[in-house]
C-alpha cells in the first residue's frame, strides 16, 4: 500500500455500537465487545498508568517500616486482631477513626476536583475496574489476538485449538485473579510470614474465603462484566453530571470539523466535507461499545483511546490530529494560552473544591501533628447518679480510662479539678506515693480503671459540677485533659 | 397461548396474552441478574434442608447431614467460652477472697463475672446500678446492716436474712413496739423524734428529751448509745442521713409501731460458692466495701 497522505485507502470497519442507544433495550442479554488495540499517546499513558497502580497495590504490603521491638514492621497494616492501623510513621488507634473519615472526605472532594476540571479521568485511567479490564484484555489479545481474529474465534465451530486458546486465557485471568485477591489480605497480616502460612495452608478460612470471593469477583468483573460494571452497578456515572460545567474538559468527537462524514477515496477532494472518513475505528476500539460521534454519553468512561484510534487514521490521511480529543463540554479546545487556562481554573466549584480540600486536609495535617501519644476517656457513672456516704459526703463513680499509645511503660498521676478536697480511690490500684495515685500502663495498651472521687457534704453547692481530670506523665510532664461533671443532690 | 405471541403496538412489548375488557397486560420479564439471584437463593435453600435440621414429620424431624443445629453450636461456643474460663475459675475458687481483690487480673475476672451474675439475681431488688429502694439497701454507699467487709458480704449473699429456708440466715429482729404492745403511740413520737435528733434533723427538743429516755431504755440494746448500730444485730446506724425506709418522723413512727423485718434469700442454696465469690467482689468494689 502507497502511504501517501491524499491517496490513502482507509478500510471501513464493520462494526456497530452496541450500546447505542437504540441498540439497548432494557432486558437485553450482553453483547459482547472486542476492543480493537491502538497506538498513541494516550495508550502509552495508560501503560504507565497501570503498572503504576498494579505496582502499588501488589508491592506496598511488602514494604517495611522499622517501629521497633513488639510492635509490627509493615510499613502498611491494618492490624484487626490488635485494632491498629499503621501507616509509615502514622499509627491509627480505633478512637482515631475519624482520620479515616478525613481521607475519604478528601478523597471524595479530589474526586469532584478532578471530575470538574478533566471529567471522568478517574474512571478512564486510574479506576481498579478499568485498569484490570484492561490488564485482562491484554491477557485475551496476547491468546486470542486481535479485534477480528477475536470475532472469528468466537464464530467458529468448536474445536482443539478453540479449546485450547480458552483454557489458556480462563487460567491466566484466573491466576490473576487468585494474585489480586491474595495481595489484599496482605494488607491485614505481616505479609511474608502470611505468605508461608498461605502456601503451607496454616492460615485461617478466612483469609482463603477472602481470596475466594475477591478471585470471583475479579475474575467476573475483569473477564466476564467489563463494561456492564460501569453502566449498570456503578453509581458514579449518574453523579458525576453534577460535578462538570461547560469549561469541564472530556473526550468529544468534533462535529463541526466532522460532518459531513463519508468514505474517502484516492484523490477525492476535501472541499465541502467533513474530516471523519466513517471508518469507524473509533468504534473499534471502545471497550465500552460505544459510537464517540453520537455525543457525550452515560457509558463512556473517558478512556481516551478513541483520540488515539483517530489520530492514526488522521495522520494517514494527512488531515490534522484531534478530531477526536479533548474539549470542553461547551466545545472549546482547551486552553492553550495563560488567559483562557487562568479564567478556566478560577471558576467557583473548582475553587470550591480546591478550598474545601485544603480545609479538610489542613485539619487533618493539624490533628496529625498534634497528635498525643497518651489519651484519657472518662465515663461518669450513669446508676446511680451519686451515692450519699454516712458522713454526709457525696461520692461519684467512673470508669476510667488511660491509653499509652508510645511504644515505653509510662507512670501517669492524676489530678481532679473543679471541686474543693476530692477523696479519689480506684479499686485495686494500690500504688500510691504521697498519696497521689500512680498509675503504670504498658506499651501500646488501654487500661481500664474504676475510680471514686468523694466531696464532703459542705463542699458540694450545686446538683452539678463541672469537674476536669488532669493525667500527667511523671516523667515528661505530658498532659491529657478530660471535661466531665460531679453530681450531688439537689439543693 | 405462547405460539400465537402478541406484541403491543405502542411500546414494542409482548404481552401475557390475557386480555379483559380489551386490556392487555405487558410482559416485562424480571432483570436477569434478579432471575440468577433468585434461581441461586433456591439451589441455596435445597442445600440448607439437606445440611440442617428442616422438615417436621409425625414423630420428629429431618436431622440434616451435618448434625448440628444453631442451638448446639450456641452449647459448643458456650463449652469454648467456658474452657477459656476454665483457668481463671479455677485459680479463683482456690483463692481467699483478700487473695482475689489484691490480685488485679483475678479481681477483673471476679468483678466483671460478679457484674453478670448481679444483673440476673440480684438486680430485681437492689436496682440494676446497685442503688437499691426503699427497704432494699443501696449497696453503693458505706453503710452496711449486716457488715461491709469482704467476709460479712459473703455471708449475707450465702445465708440471707430473716428467711425460713437456712438455719444460719441473719435473724435478729425489731420488735413491732405498738403492735406489741410496749409503747404508746405518744411515745413512738417522742422516740422518734429523739432519733430524728441523731442525725440533726429534730425540731422539737422538748419531745426528744422524753424520746432520749426511752431510746436508752428500749432501743440502745441494739442500736447503741449514740445511734451508732450494730452489725453484729442488723441494727442500722441512725446517726447519719442515711435511711433504708425514709428519715422523716411519719416513716421511722411507721418503723418504731411496725418493725420492718426484711428479708434476703439464701443464695448459697441457688448459687455456688464461687459465683457468691465473684458477686462478693463485685459488691464489695461497688464503693462502700471495708
Amino acid at each position: 500500500m502507497v502511504d501517501t497522505p491524499h491517496n490513502t485507502n482507509i478500510d471501513r470497519h464493520d462494526v456497530e455500537a452496541v450500546n447505542k442507544k437504540e441498540n439497548r433495550p432494557l432486558y437485553k442479554k450482553r453483547e459482547k465487545i472486542h476492543p480493537k488495540r491502538v497506538n498513541g499517546g494516550f495508550r502509552r499513558l495508560k501503560w504507565w498508568i497501570m503498572a503504576a497502580t498494579l505496582g502499588v497495590y501488589y508491592i506496598v504490603p511488602w514494604l517495611r517500616w522499622d517501629r521497633g521491638p513488639g510492635i509490627p514492621d509493615q510499613a502498611v497494616l491494618i492490624d484487626i486482631p490488635a485494632r491498629r492501623f499503621y501507616f509509615a510513621f502514622i499509627e491509627i488507634w480505633p478512637q482515631e477513626v475519624y482520620y479515616l473519615m478525613g481521607l475519604l472526605i478528601l478523597s471524595a472532594f479530589a474526586l469532584f476536583l478532578v471530575t470538574s476540571l478533566v471529567g471522568r479521568a478517574w474512571c478512564g485511567y486510574t479506576c481498579p475496574q478499568t485498569v484490570w479490564t484492561d490488564l485482562f484484555l491484554v491477557v485475551e489479545r496476547f491468546v486470542e489476538g486481535d479485534r477480528n481474529k477475536r470475532i472469528k474465534l468466537d464464530r467458529a465451530k468448536l474445536s482443539l485449538s478453540k479449546i485450547t486458546k480458552r483454557i489458556i486465557k480462563h487460567s491466566i485471568w484466573l491466576l490473576i485473579s487468585v494474585a489480586t485477591g491474595g495481595a489484599w489480605v496482605f494488607y491485614f497480616a505481616d505479609a511474608p510470614t502470611f505468605f508461608v502460612k498461605l502456601v503451607t495452608l496454616d492460615a485461617p478460612f478466612v483469609a482463603y474465603a477472602t481470596i475466594g470471593i475477591l478471585t470471583f469477583i475479579t475474575y467476573t468483573f475483569g473477564g466476564l462484566m467489563r463494561e456492564q460494571v460501569c453502566t449498570y452497578m456503578c453509581p458514579w456515572p449518574r453523579i458525576q453530571g453534577a460535578m462538570m460545567d461547560e469549561s469541564s474538559l472530556t473526550v468529544t468527537y468534533k462535529e463541526p470539523r466532522g460532518e459531513p462524514r463519508g468514505p474517502i477515496h484516492k484523490g477525492q477532494s476535501w472541499e465541502g466535507r467533513g474530516d471523519c472518513v466513517d471508518c469507524n475505528a473509533c468504534v473499534a476500539a471502545c471497550p465500552m461499545g460505544i459510537d464517540i460521534r453520537d455525543g457525550q454519553q452515560l457509558e463512556c468512561i473517558t478512556c481516551a483511546l478513541c483520540i488515539d484510534a483517530c489520530d492514526t487514521i488522521m495522520d494517514r490521511v494527512g488531515r490534522p490530529r484531534g478530531l477526536i480529543g479533548y474539549a470542553t463540554l461547551s466545545g472549546e479546545e482547551p486552553p492553550k494560552d495563560k488567559k483562557t487556562l487562568v479564567h478556566n481554573l478560577l471558576r467557583g466549584r473548582v475553587l470550591a473544591y480546591t478550598s474545601l480540600m485544603a480545609i479538610v486536609g489542613g485539619v487533618m495535617l493539624y490533628a496529625l501533628l498534634s497528635r498525643s501519644d497518651m489519651d484519657i476517656n472518662v465515663l461518669r457513672d450513669r446508676n446511680p447518679l451519686y451515692v450519699k456516704l454516712s458522713d454526709g459526703s457525696v461520692r461519684n463513680g467512673f470508669t476510667f480510662k488511660i491509653l499509652n499509645k508510645s511504644h515505653l511503660q509510662r507512670t501517669f498521676m492524676l489530678k481532679v479539678n473543679g471541686v474543693d478536697s476530692p477523696e479519689i480511690t480506684v479499686v485495686g490500684n494500690h500504688r500510691l506515693n504521697g498519696g497521689m495515685h500512680h498509675f503504670v500502663v504498658e506499651h501500646n495498651r488501654v487500661k481500664n480503671y474504676r475510680l471514686f472521687i468523694a466531696v464532703p457534704g459542705s463542699q458540694i453547692n450545686s446538683a452539678s459540677a463541672d469537674i476536669e481530670f488532669v493525667l500527667t506523665d511523671i516523667d515528661t510532664g505530658q498532659t491529657s485533659t478530660y471535661d466531665s461533671v460531679f453530681r450531688g443532690p439537689e439543693k | 397461548m405462547s405460539d400465537n405471541k402478541h406484541i403491543d403496538d405502542v411500546t414494542g412489548v409482548e404481552t401475557t396474552g390475557h386480555e379483559w375488557d380489551g386490556i392487555r397486560e405487558l410482559n416485562n420479564p424480571l432483570p436477569r441478574w434478579w432471575l440468577w439471584v433468585w434461581y441461586a437463593s433456591i439451589v441455596f435453600s435445597i442445600g440448607y434442608w439437606v445440611l440442617y435440621p428442616a422438615w417436621p414429620y409425625p414423630g420428629g424431624y429431618t436431622k440434616g447431614l451435618i448434625g448440628t443445629t444453631s442451638r448446639m453450636e450456641f452449647i459448643e461456643d458456650m463449652k469454648k467460652a467456658k474452657a477459656l474460663q476454665a483457668p481463671y475459675e479455677q485459680k479463683l475458687s482456690q483463692a481467699t477472697l483478700e487473695q482475689v481483690r489484691t490480685d488485679p487480673e483475678l479481681l477483673e475476672y471476679a468483678m466483671a463475672g460478679g457484674k453478670s451474675a448481679f444483673s440476673v439475681n440480684c438486680s430485681q431488688c437492689h436496682g440494676s446500678g446497685a442503688q437499691g429502694f426503699k427497704g432494699f439497701p443501696n449497696l453503693n454507699d458505706d453503710e452496711w446492716i449486716w457488715g461491709g467487709t469482704l467476709e460479712d458480704i459473703n455471708f449475707t449473699i450465702t445465708h440471707g436474712v430473716r428467711n425460713e429456708t437456712d438455719d444460719e440466715a441473719h435473724s435478729t429482729d425489731m420488735p413491732a413496739f405498738l403492735q406489741d404492745e410496749i409503747l404508746t403511740p405518744s411515745e413512738i413520737a417522742d422516740v422518734s423524734e429523739y432519733v430524728m435528733s441523731l442525725s440533726g434533723t429534730s425540731t422539737d427538743a422538748v419531745s426528744s428529751k422524753k424520746g432520749q429516755v426511752i431510746f436508752a431504755e428500749q432501743c440502745a440494746a441494739c442500736h447503741q448509745a449514740a445511734g451508732e448500730g450494730s452489725t453484729d444485730l442488723g441494727a442500722p446506724a441512725l446517726n447519719n442521713t442515711i435511711w433504708l425506709y425514709g428519715g422523716d418522723k411519719k416513716t421511722i413512727m411507721e418503723t418504731v409501731s411496725n418493725s420492718r423485718k426484711g428479708v434476703m434469700p439464701a443464695w448459697g442454696q441457688k448459687l455456688n460458692a464461687d459465683v457468691i465469690k465473684k458477686l462478693t467482689i463485685f459488691i464489695h468494689s461497688l464503693g462502700g466495701g471495708q
